[in-house]
């Protein structure tokens, strides 16, 4: 057999957005697809509005739990600051899906620093990327009732992009989300496979 | 079956197989999860101490017993229990006791990045270190053996990207009871091993020399050091998390993995040495390898090559390595293709070949929405989001009016800190846990014209700010301390202790009243606060700032992160509001500023409505006063 090729993933968001689940998901869909996998992830501050980052790494064989910048196949940003802040772990070429959603930091509340526009994050985007996706996870996430579920939307989108069996991924969602959110969370997974076939 | 663990759930896990039945611990970033992990399993028993000391006296007591026990903290925290731990490597263990230690490089949530290797040395006891789950689990196992082999407690060395980190490991399907307690008849008294007196002190000094002697020697075989043969033309010396990064860089080379950072092996070197043109030494912190390789005779290079502070990765290990020449430049990949867009702005053209930052590359008019020839953003440039008070978060009143009083706040260790945050900044010192009481103290006999205080959290206050508050008692001190209590450890994801009146297994347990410690030592002005009392806390803190007698506010408001309280969100009157920049001064995420009035975002406000009591304009609403939805 030939050997897998490794995809390395960087989740970017804030505290609050399912990032971390999301990762979690990811990571266990890369061991049950035959992969070594790895996961890291700083959220010690999370809970206090900061960054939240993790990284997924699958391969033949991982060593290194994070990635290395420029090496990156797929960047998922969940708020468009924090995407914008790790696209240069992107390789030349890599995707990124994007949600269209902002949380304004600290110093642009206390009008030291200004959020960039919509403009400009794409342009930055573009300086590297090669498929960019934006995604407003956040809308769909509210109309089915949980902010926490823009992650799992965003998912969908992925798995659909890397041309990836669902069933598997629908199958780590169910046994990683309390059972009464399962329900919501196919839901949702598949409102980003769908929005994939709609691109 | 094959399961994801993190390096924290896995050294637990580990502890479990080992037939450990005790642990014990206190809470420390990113440490926590491995206490926490290991109550999970059946069959075991688990505190949290009110400091890495105590917790290392329990989990001593323990051992005298016989049984396997092991003892959880962070780096800083080993300074705390280093006293006893001294001690302990004297008097000798019985049952296996490990000190499970994270360090945290780079520090995400420290104040410093001491490398616990060092107490190898210091204190001289083993260290091993895992540098990945798997390994975490069976170095566990490992230390427990060393342990009661050598009658020495042995620590076991994390770092944040090992605890922190999910990597596979085979683990058992179903979980079982494995420990049987023993039933003991009666302690075995043995004075002459288990009290350093001098007389006996210096015959133990000379056995825990000879015990270093023999586990060197043990380490030059044990199975936790392993040569890996590759290339002759270099041989790379790493352990833990190092190797992981080095692997990545150095995939040909010759390696040598220590898993036990001290003591180190002799001969092992000197087998490398035959094997390879050059050793290079990649480790994370402190040059401890490298120093002892060189000590041996042999050319190491390690720290010429590769930063000595702060965290790695593989990044970092291959540029410094690709600056040395230890391997070849890599070639710049490309972008293949123009990039596409989906559901975003108007398509935009070609922008180089992907590789940066655009500088250059980019066609004028290429940056869509934005004039031609603009500079394209970096990166670095965009807006930092730093951590602040979270929504809802009790402290905040206190900070804001002890902003507002300009007092001089001397800090400690807890979600407190960032008190310090803009645009409250409103702490002005921080060291180490409990040090900002006694800091106060000296500041205060000297005196200056400020008016000061010290805040410290509850489990801060068990931890280390009793003895420094009894100081300033028995020394006839002015200070204030306010004690800012929400009931529970909660920087390190809410851990109870000695306030909270529930044991770590949930258990209800008398409550320590603050308040009620503070009298006992002597105090006599000691106040209760609810911090949202904002008249109350601005009358009260005054009082008790300008008052020359010492004395203790203690300012209680439960985590609402904890208890997960959560209101409907206020809302702005948008005829009222002009952006003042008020609340803004609270320093709230959630309160966003729209330029000439500001929103709050429901998604992040937890409805605690502290903005509704600071706008001199009445502009903010409460939906639970002002007739909204509750």
């Amino acid at each position: 057999m030939a050997a897998l090729e490794k995809v390395d993933f960087v989740l970017a968001g804030v505290g609050g957005q399912g990032t971390i689940l999301a990762s979690d998901i990811l990571v266990e869909v890369g061991l049950e697809s035959g992969y070594d996998v790895k996961k890291s992830e700083v959220h010690g501050m999370a809970q206090r509005g900061g960054s939240v980052e993790s990284q997924v790494r699958w391969g033949e064989k991982v060593y290194s739990a994070t990635v290395e910048k420029g090496e990156v196949e797929y960047l998922l940003g969940f708020e468009m600051l924090e995407a914008a802040r790790w696209v240069d772990f992107l390789k030349p070429g890599g995707d990124a899906i994007v949600n269209r959603y902002r949380i304004p930091p600290p110093p642009v509340n206390m009008g030291v620093a200004r959020y960039p526009d919509e403009a400009e994050i794409q342009t930055l985007m573009l300086t590297r990327v090669g498929r960019l996706v934006w995604v407003d996870a956040a809308d769909i996430a509210a109309e089915l009732g949980n902010a926490a579920l823009a992650g799992v939307v965003m998912l969908g989108l992925l798995a659909a992009d890397m041309g990836m069996e669902t069933d598997l991924w629908l199958g780590v969602i169910e046994r990683l989300v309390p059972a009464r959110f399962v329900e919501l969370n196919r839901e949702a997974f598949g409102r980003g496979v769908e929005l994939s076939g709609a691109a | 079956m094959k399961k994801l663990l993190s390096g924290n759930e896995a050294i637990a896990y580990g502890a479990y197989v080992a037939d450990v039945g005790y642990g014990v611990g206190y809470p420390g970033t990113p440490s926590t999860e491995i206490l926490q992990a290991f109550s999970a399993y059946p069959g075991v028993h688990t505190e949290w101490a009110p400091n890495e000391k105590v917790a290392l006296d329990v989990a001593t007591g323990i051992s005298y017993t016989g049984e396997r026990v092991f003892c959880t903290m962070k780096h800083v925290g080993v300074n705390v229990a280093a006293d006893s731990l001294m001690s302990i490597v004297f008097t000798g263990v019985r049952g296996g006791l490990v000190v499970a230690v994270a360090d945290d490089p780079g520090m995400h949530s420290s104040q410093n990045e001491q490398d616990t290797r060092h107490y190898g040395k210091f204190a001289k006891l083993p260290v091993v270190e895992p540098g990945d789950s798997a390994e975490g689990a069976a170095f566990m196992g490992a230390a427990m053996e060393l342990s009661e082999r050598f009658k020495t407690p042995v620590i076991l060395r994390s770092v944040t990207r090992l605890s922190h980190s999910r990597t596979p490991l085979e683990v058992m399907d179903e979980l079982v009871p494995l420990h049987t307690p023993h039933e003991i008849e009666k302690y075995d008294r043995d004075p002459a091993q288990q009290i350093p007196l001098p007389m006996n002190a210096r015959r133990m000094h000379r056995e825990v020399e000879q015990k270093l002697v023999d586990i060197a020697e043990w380490a030059e075989t044990c199975e936790l050091n392993r040569l890996e043969p590759g290339g002759s033309h270099l041989g790379i010396v790493a352990s833990g998390i190092a190797y992981q990064y080095a692997r990545e860089v150095f995939p040909d080379a010759t390696f040598l993995k220590l898993g036990l950072a001290y003591p180190l092996p002799r001969d092992l070197f000197f087998k490398l040495q035959g094997m390879v043109e050059r050793i290079v030494v990649v480790e994370e912190l402190d040059p401890i390898y490298e120093h002892h390789i060189r000590l041996l005779g042999i050319p190491a290079a390690g720290k010429d090559i590769f930063p000595l502070c702060g965290e790695f990765n593989t990044e970092i290990v291959r540029e410094c390595a690709t600056a040395a020449g230890l391997v070849p430049v890599r070639a710049a990949s490309v972008r293949s293709s123009d990039p596409v867009v989906v559901n975003g702005l108007e398509p935009v053209a070609a922008l180089g070949n992907g590789n940066g930052n655009g500088t250059g590359a980019a066609p004028a008019g290429a940056a869509a929405g934005t004039d031609a020839g603009t500079e394209i953003l970096q990166p670095a440039q965009l807006p930092a989001r730093p951590p602040m008070l979270c929504p809802g978060c009790g402290h905040r009143p206190i900070f804001y009016v002890l902003q507002r009083l300009r007092a001089m706040v001397f800090g400690d260790i807890g979600c407190y800190t960032l008190g310090a945050a803009p645009p409250l900044n409103a702490t002005h010192t921080c060291g180490a846990m409990g040090a900002g009481v006694g800091v106060l103290h000296g500041v205060d006999i000297v005196g200056v014209k400020d008016r000061t205080v010290a805040v410290i959290g509850d489990s801060t206050f068990f931890h280390g700010g009793m003895p420094p508050l009894a100081n300033i008692a028995y020394n006839k001190g002015v200070s204030t301390v306010i004690v800012l209590d929400n009931r529970i450890t909660a920087m390190t994801g809410h851990q109870p202790n000695p306030g909270t009146g529930r044991t770590m297994d949930g258990v209800e347990t008398p409550e320590i009243k603050i308040e009620e410690v503070a009298r006992a030592f002597g105090f006599s002005r000691v106040d209760v606060l609810d911090p949202y009392d904002l008249a109350e806390v601005r009358r009260v803190l005054t009082e008790h700032l300008d008052s020359p007698e010492p004395s203790v506010v203690v300012a209680r408001y439960p985590c609402v992160l904890h208890t997960r309280e959560k209101y409907a969100q206020p809302s702005v009157d948008l005829e009222l509001c002009n952006n003042c920049g008020t609340c803004l001064k609270i320093g709230c995420a959630p309160i966003i500023n729209k330029g000439d009035h500001v929103e709050i975002d429901h998604i992040l406000c937890s409805g605690c409505d502290y903005c509704v009591s600071v706008c001199p304009h009445d502009a903010i609403v409460s939906a639970r006063t002002g007739g909204g939805e509750e």
